[in-house]
């Protein structure tokens, strides 16, 4: 695939509002999960919550749109001149050829959720401040910040549970590439709600300490929640050296089960050969991978298989989920992110909460940052459903 | 404005009043009355017992017209690629889960939570036919339809294979029927190919438009178009049933539609 440029990305997460708290944390290797009080949640398990989501009201004339979810969104996308810098390109290539895909697996479905507690005891009716279009419906993150950006371009939400935001970047490449827009708004918002933590509760994935990906002893998923954007359009004819290039998209299918992966990483692995091949790349060219790394036994068991498969033993590989907790929805834009500032500051952040390797996972997984220059670097999401996605990021020079 | 091709190799379709595309193609060619009756879903075989009693309407609806277009094209679904667009998932569901975490307990269902993906039609239609290539599962509103078309147009273009598309909606339950209020069960599929087949029904074109959305002449069939997302697909499916050639504008975007240029095969 023709490379294309990260003219500007941003991240907001529980470790921090922004590239520069995001980096600061990653540099300290502290990990942002605590105690579940969210909400009136009763579970014993930790969180990867935002500070200060709930303080500021969308403005008025997007209060259609109302939600714990398009407040993050909002509160992301106005952080590192993310906002700034679509409008500039909507200038230079107009509205209408700026596209918008965003990732998301909730939406605002927190809303409906607490709207259930207070339906009308006769009739059973939702509460007459509901709005199922602006919080609700799945859309109705893409149709925020389409307006919250003062797009016209095509817009949708790619919603395949915890590989959604990072098959935007493949979704929004290919139609920079059929010609459909001149650039993409690509990203994923995702927020803390009853369904994610009760419903990974019931599948008994959810750890009850900060989750410790890798580890001899993980016992599950901690989540978070998280806004990542970034721009992607095609790079200039002379980009500067620590521009920050899409260099290759991979999905696929398990076609296994709906709640577990492949037990030898089967889809995962095709999805990262896949990703090589479009970047026309090979293994020995990446020099760290941020591994999908959810904390479950299953999960991280499987993707060791494939990333053996594909990449060796050597390359580097870290899950940053102990830091920030899984972010579902959020996680591929927000480990993209992660990814753009590791080639940018020449920095593999280290995996923590994570103590005991597991000797059965044979990836060379850090658990201290390593400083080194990197020029590409893989990135994984896989998803509920076998949806699996991998990313390649490099460096203009 | 940059435009985007494909061969309409292969249709599914179930809706109210449309149990098949064999049927619903005489019905929009004007050759049968269209007669709404509630859609009528077939028990599907592809699915191990224990998958089958797992699934809703919604997962049943998008792998039953995927696997008639597919079998329309004599292709194999374990190959395709397959885009997956729907405006709002498996609604019953949906007031499942909020239902329980609006009680004291709070214990949902792990087979509930599975199913609450939006991409839940995308894991049954793996499970069921063996397909590994890429799969998309996207939602944009009343734009689902349109906006699951130029996905699959875009990667049809960029990949140079066949994609398949499949659009579903169905109701929700009350209480939230009454703010969302689509009336039953309709999905679409189209299996689109880079290049014609023994099968292909028309050559199509799509860009933006700035033109308004076409309406169908028959109101009840007009009636379901404006009703159920997936089912703005119609006047694209009247163009094929009928084997004419011409343009049709299909809703998109509350401010842009999308423009198609239908070339019938034979």
């Amino acid at each position: 695939m023709t490379p294309l440029a990260l003219t500007a990305f941003t991240a907001t997460s529980c470790i921090g509002r922004g590239l520069d708290a995001t980096l600061t944390t990653l540099e300290a290797q502290r990990t942002a999960l605590a105690p579940c009080s969210f909400e009136t949640v009763t579970l014993e398990t930790s969180v990867g919550e935002v500070a200060g989501v709930d303080d500021a009201p969308l403005p008025r004339e997007l209060a259609e749109f109302e939600c714990r979810n398009n407040r993050l969104a909002l509160l992301g996308s106005a952080q590192d001149g993310f906002t700034a810098a679509v409008q500039d390109c909507a200038l230079r290539y107009g509205r209408g050829r700026i596209g918008l895909w965003l990732g998301t697996s909730t939406s605002g479905i927190l809303e409906t959720e607490l709207a259930y507690r207070r339906l009308d005891a006769e009739s059973g009716a939702l509460p007459a401040d509901f709005r199922y279009r602006g919080a609700h419906n799945t859309y109705s993150l893409s149709a925020f910040m389409r307006r919250a950006f003062n797009l016209a371009g095509p817009a949708v939400v790619i919603s395949s549970a915890c590989s959604s935001s990072a098959k935007v970047f493949a979704s929004a490449r290919r139609a920079i590439a059929a010609g459909l827009v001149d650039a993409a708004v690509v990203g994923g918002v995702d927020s803390l709600c009853l369904t994610t933590l009760y419903g990974f509760h019931s599948l008994q994935l959810v750890a009850r300490a900060p989750c410790r990906p890798f580890d001899a002893a993980r016992d599950g998923i901690s989540i978070g929640e998280a806004a990542a954007f970034a721009l992607l359009e095609r790079p200039p004819a002379s980009s500067a050296a620590d521009t920050v290039l899409l260099l290759g998209t991979g999905e696929t299918s398990d076609a296994y089960h709906m709640s577990s992966p492949h037990p030898e990483g089967r889809g995962a692995r095709t999805a990262m050969e896949q990703a090589l091949a479009a970047a026309r790349l090979t293994a020995a060219d990446i020099d760290y991978l941020n591994l999908h790394g959810t904390g479950t036994p299953g999960n991280d068991a499987a993707e060791a298989h494939a990333v053996t498969a594909v990449l060796g033993t050597e390359v580097p590989a870290s899950s940053t989920k102990g830091a920030t907790g899984h972010t579902l929805g959020a996680a591929g834009a927000l480990e993209a992110v992660i990814c753009a500032l590791a080639l940018r500051h020449g920095l593999m952040p280290g995996g923590v909460n994570t103590r005991d390797l597991d000797p059965q996972l044979k990836v060379n997984y850090l658990r201290d940052n390593r400083r080194a220059r990197l020029k590409a670097v893989m990135s994984n999401s896989f998803g509920f459903g076998g949806s699996n996605c991998s990313l390649i990021f490099g460096r203009a020079g | 404005m940059t435009s985007l091709t494909a061969w309409i190799s292969g249709v599914g379709l179930i809706g109210p009043g449309l149990p098949n595309w064999a049927e619903g193609e005489r019905i929009l060619a004007g050759s049968a009355p269209y007669e709404p009756r509630p859609t009528v879903l077939p028990v599907l075989e592809c699915l191990p017992a224990a998958e089958r009693r797992r699934t809703g309407t919604t997962v049943r609806l998008a792998l039953a017209v995927g696997l008639e277009a597919t079998a329309h094209a004599a292709a194999d679904a374990a190959q395709l690629p397959a885009v997956f667009s729907s405006s709002g998932g498996d609604g019953q569901n949906c007031h499942e889960i909020c239902r329980v975490l609006a009680s004291a307990d709070r214990q949902i269902s792990p087979t509930r939570f599975h199913n609450s993906v939006h991409n839940a039609a995308a894991g049954y239609w793996g499970i069921a036919t063996g397909a590994t290539p890429a799969s998309n599962a996207l939602c944009a509103y009343d734009a689902s339809f349109a906006a699951g078309l130029l996905e699959a147009l875009t990667q049809l273009a960029v990949d140079e294979t066949a994609v398949l598309l499949i659009a579903y909606d169905a109701s929700y339950p009350e209480p939230l029927r009454s703010v969302r209020p689509i009336p039953d069960a309709f999905g679409v599929a189209l299996l689109l190919s880079p290049g014609p087949l023994a099968s292909s029904l028309a050559r199509l074109t799509a860009a933006l438009s700035e033109r308004p959305a076409e309406r169908l002449a028959d109101a009840r069939l007009e009636t379901l178009r404006a009703g159920i997302p997936a089912a703005r697909t119609l006047p694209l499916l009247e163009r094929l049933a009928r084997r004419e050639s011409g343009a049709a504008v299909i809703d998109y975007l509350d401010d842009v539609r999308l423009g198609l240029e239908v070339s019938a095969c034979r």
